[in-house]
């Protein structure tokens, strides 16, 4: 389908359309038809007319009855072809038609945008860019929300990965985890709605943070396949599982449950989520078999079994990582944001909203690190009286009080919430991936962007399996998740080009990554990494990030340095030796040759000479 | 193979009939006079040998052996003005065989073993046939004729002191040499030490072709000088039109900057018969600065071997910048390599610094911006350059650009 503004636009209405008829086949009784993949290929006149009828079919309010006329002005040209020849005047007509436009007939237009309305049409925001890419998005969405849901219960996660190939561009994607299973009631809206869950609103390092993902995922496979997605959870061995099968409704953002049951699982707790999607299997930089191998990489504590379409043998796994440390990592806190962090709309949306009744409390107890005498200086330094009511405080008020948090000493936020993989871990799992004669990495002390704590962990392999005449490859993690797009737009890609690793004696091609078989890993770990886009591809590049990561890269770039030094004394030690051994007996058999001597003496010159060089050497 | 001695003429006297001269050439061949600047097959074998003798006495007494090299670089180059050419100093470069040179010292060796054997055997390689023989020498064979080719050069270098050049080394360039022709009868011995006599005069449209070793030649000639061309087009009109016979010269084409063989084959004639040497070249940097320079006095980067080379008594017929406005001569435009050329040559050559004339001459060339081919004589008509040009300008010698 086109991908102009009018193709998205009409995709969107059918896909809310065809919903619409799931809905209404489900409660028929019958289960939701197949929505074939070629049904979404219908020519557009079809479209149009069921478009067109879906309005009248509802119950017209002024704000939905307002797309009517506009779709049926933009379907006339077609009706009549003879007008698409002479531009000119069928411009002028559309202008007489919408005329007179008014502040009136403008509002009336004006209307509430729903998220998943925005997000159906904008999927590219959200990683569903192209087939490759939403099979690979499917994968992560899933198995981050798993390994979140692990580590938050403490379980040593089991996560199992399962994507079956349907037809040439048909794909189901299952995942199972052992975690804590999700509360049937809320089982619909962590699937069915887009912006709910439970990171948004806090402050924690966790893989998701926008509460968008996993519906995302539903939500494309819908829209491509017809079919709801498929959860079965069950929190305890004590209770049976439940099985669900969630629709979104785009235009209310809001669940459509299709069914709901209780039925058998074989596993005591845990998730199961299968979703159908139009999709292609890929190999290569962005595949999920790569994903696969990068999570390992980052999460050494997880056991990870995966199923490839491309198997060849149903039943075997294509790969089996199992967790290289029984150790968890460290519990994250949560934390209250830091004062530097906030800017003026938010600390003003929050003195609206707080439930204290002073402002030196609000101060005290909405931030971290501000205690009550660091509340009341703050006060006195902006002017306002630290008892004033927080929702008393006008614009002008907290302008000043921005500046003046700006301007005050502030101890750094507290960093016992941020949990880095560890050196050794980071390590022992790339020495797994990737057999290299030299491994080493850097765990940097945490530091604060924005009011922002984080903390970057590097790690180098050189030497690897890789192609020595080749640029390194780069892992790029954000709270141990692999980012695998837009490699050009991340502050690690940036960090790591702008890195002097000619220094280090590696090639080095300006504005270029480094060449060598070098594996470079960066991991960002924070309460909330700043991702360029909703789709978490990259990282932005705030200075203080790229500060450290460059540190870290420097770091690890000395160590590999000084190992590529040596290596190249020895390679240089042993090719003299081999030089003396090599060339030595030319020169006595030249000698032979124009002195006429005979074999011994030519043996005696050998042996001379060869101690005559070994001597020289060592001096 | 003892060596075979010439005498110049002391006294060179002015030309005279054609049948005088041959005589006067023959008795002079036949005179026993001072020795020839090169050494013999003896000598070249005996330095070789005692080169190696001292390497290999010095690994006898536990010492490193070194070999000592003039150092080949323009710092190591000056004109001598008294002996006409471009002379490398006295720096040496001392090899010392460490584990960082064993590879090149095996080699120099082992080349120096494939040189005894070539003239042992009275035979030779050329430089690429030796590239190829040193496929057999396993770890120390050359990966590439560079090497190779750099290797031999030190060879020469080492045994230049000893006034022994690599075409006495027997290993020759493969680079075709030149043609002569004219009144000039060459003694040559083929590798079965057949002789044979032949005339110069004697190779109707065709000429004689200066092989890659000219030394053990022997020459008798009745011209009275040598006019060296520098394109193969005007050699062959002057050929063709027995210009030879006209100015009782001989005729060599040097095809653009004269090989080594060329340039020695002419210091012979010039030496050994007092014969004047003259050079028509294009007028432009090239020509003067390049093909006529090299021809005088040398290279500077080839400078150890400029003694053998060079031929001082070499002088500039034409085309000179003063021709391009006496003769009205079609020119073209001086491109930019050019005026770097000639610059270049009025700032660093010393060859040029050293002579006033020389100066002026580029100087009117640089200003007048253009250059000129010997070949635009021929706007006058086909067969200007032999009845017009070349004998007006042959008339005063003394005229020719030093």
């Amino acid at each position: 389908m086109s991908k102009d503004k009018d193709g998205d636009a009409q995709q969107s209405f059918l896909f809310a359309a065809k919903a619409t008829a799931a809905r209404d086949s489900s409660r028929g009784g019958g289960a939701p038809k197949a929505g074939k993949a070629s049904k979404r290929e219908t020519p557009r006149s079809k479209t149009k007319t069921k478009t067109k009828a879906k309005p009248k079919s509802k119950a017209t309010t002024k704000a939905k009855a307002k797309p009517k006329p506009a779709r049926a002005k933009r379907a006339e040209p077609a009706e009549a072809p003879e007008a698409a020849e002479a531009p000119e005047p069928r411009k002028r007509r559309a202008r007489e038609e919408a005329a007179p436009v008014t502040a009136e007939t403008m509002s009336a237009k004006q209307r509430d945008i729903s998220v998943s309305e925005f997000f159906a049409k904008n999927r590219h925001l959200l990683g569903f860019d192209n087939p490759a890419k939403a099979l690979l998005t499917t994968v992560k969405e899933l198995v981050d929300n798993s390994l979140d849901a692990c580590d938050e219960a403490r379980i040593p996660a089991e996560i199992e990965v399962r994507i079956d190939q349907l037809a040439e561009d048909r794909f189901r994607v299952r995942c199972i985890d052992n975690g804590p299973g999700i509360v049937p009631k809320n089982i619909p809206l962590v699937f069915g709605k887009l912006l709910y869950g439970s990171k948004f609103h806090r402050l924690k390092m966790s893989r998701g943070q926008q509460g968008i993902g996993v519906s995302a995922a539903g939500m494309y496979g819908l829209l491509t396949t017809g079919h709801p997605v498929r959860v079965i959870s069950r929190t305890s061995p004590k209770k049976r599982a439940h099985l669900f099968e969630i629709a979104i409704d785009t235009q209310k953002n809001h669940p459509a449950v299709k069914r709901e049951e209780e039925v058998d699982w074989e596993h005591d707790h845990g998730t199961q989520v299968e979703i159908e999607l139009e999709a292609s299997y890929r190999k290569g930089q962005h595949s999920v078999d790569n994903y696969i191998l990068q999570i390992t990489l980052a999460n050494p504590h997880a056991s990870i079994t995966y199923w490839a379409p491309d198997r060849p043998n149903n039943q075997e796994p294509t790969h089996k990582f199992e967790r290289v440390t029984n150790d968890l990592p460290p519990a994250t806190a949560e934390i209250k944001p830091h004062p530097y962090g906030v800017e003026l709309g938010v600390l003003m949306q929050m003195l609206r909203e707080t439930k204290l009744r002073n402002l030196s409390g609000f101060l005290a107890s909405e931030f971290s690190r501000v205690s009550i005498r660091l509340a009341t200086e703050i006060c006195e330094a902006a002017g306002i009286p630290s008892g004033r009511k927080p929702d008393a405080v006008g614009r002008p008020d907290a302008e000043k009080l921005h500046k003046t948090i700006a301007a005050t000493k502030i101890m750094t936020p507290p960093t016992d919430c941020i949990a880095p993989i560890g050196e050794e871990l980071l390590e022992r799992a790339m020495k797994a991936i990737h057999p290299a004669e030299f491994i080493t990495s850097q765990t940097r002390r945490p530091a604060v962007y924005r009011g922002n704590p984080f903390l970057v962990e590097v790690a180098l392999a050189y030497g690897a399996d890789l192609p020595a005449d080749e640029s390194g490859l780069v892992y790029r993690y954000a709270n141990r998740v692999p980012l695998q797009y837009q490699q050009g737009a991340c502050a690690v890609t940036r960090s790591v080009m702008t890195t002097d690793w000619k220094k280090y004696g590696l090639q080095h091609p300006k504005g270029g990554l480094p060449v060598g078989p070098l594996v470079v890993l960066v991991h960002v770990a924070s309460v909330w990494v700043p991702f360029t886009s909703e789709s978490k591809e990259a990282i932005a590049h705030y200075p203080e990030i790229i500060k450290e990561i460059k540190l870290g890269l420097q770091d690890c770039g000395r160590r590999l340095g000084i190992h590529l030094r040596r290596r190249k004394r020895d390679a240089d030690e042993a090719k003299k030796r081999d030089y003396i051994t090599r060339y030595i007996p030319h020169v006595a058999a030249a000698l032979q040759e124009i002195l006429g001597f005979d074999d011994a003496e030519r043996d005696r010159t050998i042996e001379t000479l060869t101690g005559v060089l070994e001597r020289s050497r060592k001096l | 193979m003892a060596a075979r001695k010439k005498t110049p003429g002391k006294t060179g006297g002015a030309p005279g009939k054609k049948g005088t001269a041959i005589k006067k050439a023959v008795k002079r061949a036949n005179t026993p006079g001072e020795r020839r600047v090169h050494a013999s097959d003896a000598e070249t074998v005996r330095e070789i040998t005692t080169t190696a003798e001292r390497v290999h006495d010095s690994i006898a007494k536990g010492g490193r052996p070194d070999l000592a090299l003039p150092v080949r670089a323009l710092s190591n180059v000056s004109y001598d003005e008294k002996r006409g050419y471009l002379e490398i100093g006295k720096q040496r470069k001392v090899r010392t065989l460490s584990v960082n040179t064993v590879k090149s010292f095996a080699q120099t060796l082992r080349l120096m073993s494939l040189s005894k054997e070539l003239v042992e055997g009275n035979d030779f390689a050329t430089k690429r046939e030796a590239y190829y023989i040193s496929k057999n020498w396993d770890d120390a064979k050359f990966d590439d004729q560079v090497e190779s080719d750099a290797t031999m050069d030190d060879i020469e270098a080492l045994f230049s002191v000893s006034s022994i050049n690599r075409e006495q080394l027997r290993f020759y360039a493969e680079e075709h040499s030149g043609s002569v022709s004219g009144p000039l009868i060459v003694v040559d011995r083929d590798n079965t030490g057949r002789v044979a006599r032949i005339d110069c005069t004697n190779f109707g449209s065709g000429s004689y072709s200066v092989p890659n070793s000219v030394e053990e030649l022997d020459f008798e000639t009745s011209a009275d000088f040598v006019l060296l061309i520098e394109t193969g087009g005007m050699f062959q009109r002057l050929q063709s039109h027995r210009f030879w016979e006209r100015s009782n010269c001989i005729l060599v084409d040097m095809g653009g900057v004269p090989t080594r063989s060329v340039r020695r084959f002419v210091r012979r004639l010039s030496d050994e018969f007092n014969l004047p040497v003259y050079a028509f070249v294009d007028c432009d940097p090239y020509g003067i600065a390049n093909i006529y320079r090299t021809l005088k006095v040398g290279s500077g980067s080839a400078a150890h071997v400029n003694k053998f080379f060079c031929v001082p008594k070499a002088h500039f017929l034409g085309v000179t910048p003063q021709d391009i406005v006496d003769y009205e001569l079609p020119t073209h435009e001086l491109k930019d390599v050019d005026v770097k050329r000639a610059k270049d040559a009025l700032k660093n050559d010393p060859f040029f610094k050293g002579h006033p004339r020389w100066r002026s001459a580029l100087e009117q060339l640089i200003e007048m911006g253009v250059r000129a081919e010997q070949q635009a004589l021929a706007m006058w008509g086909l067969n200007y350059v032999i009845d017009e040009y070349l004998p007006r300008k042959l008339e005063n010698p003394s005229q020719f650009l030093p």
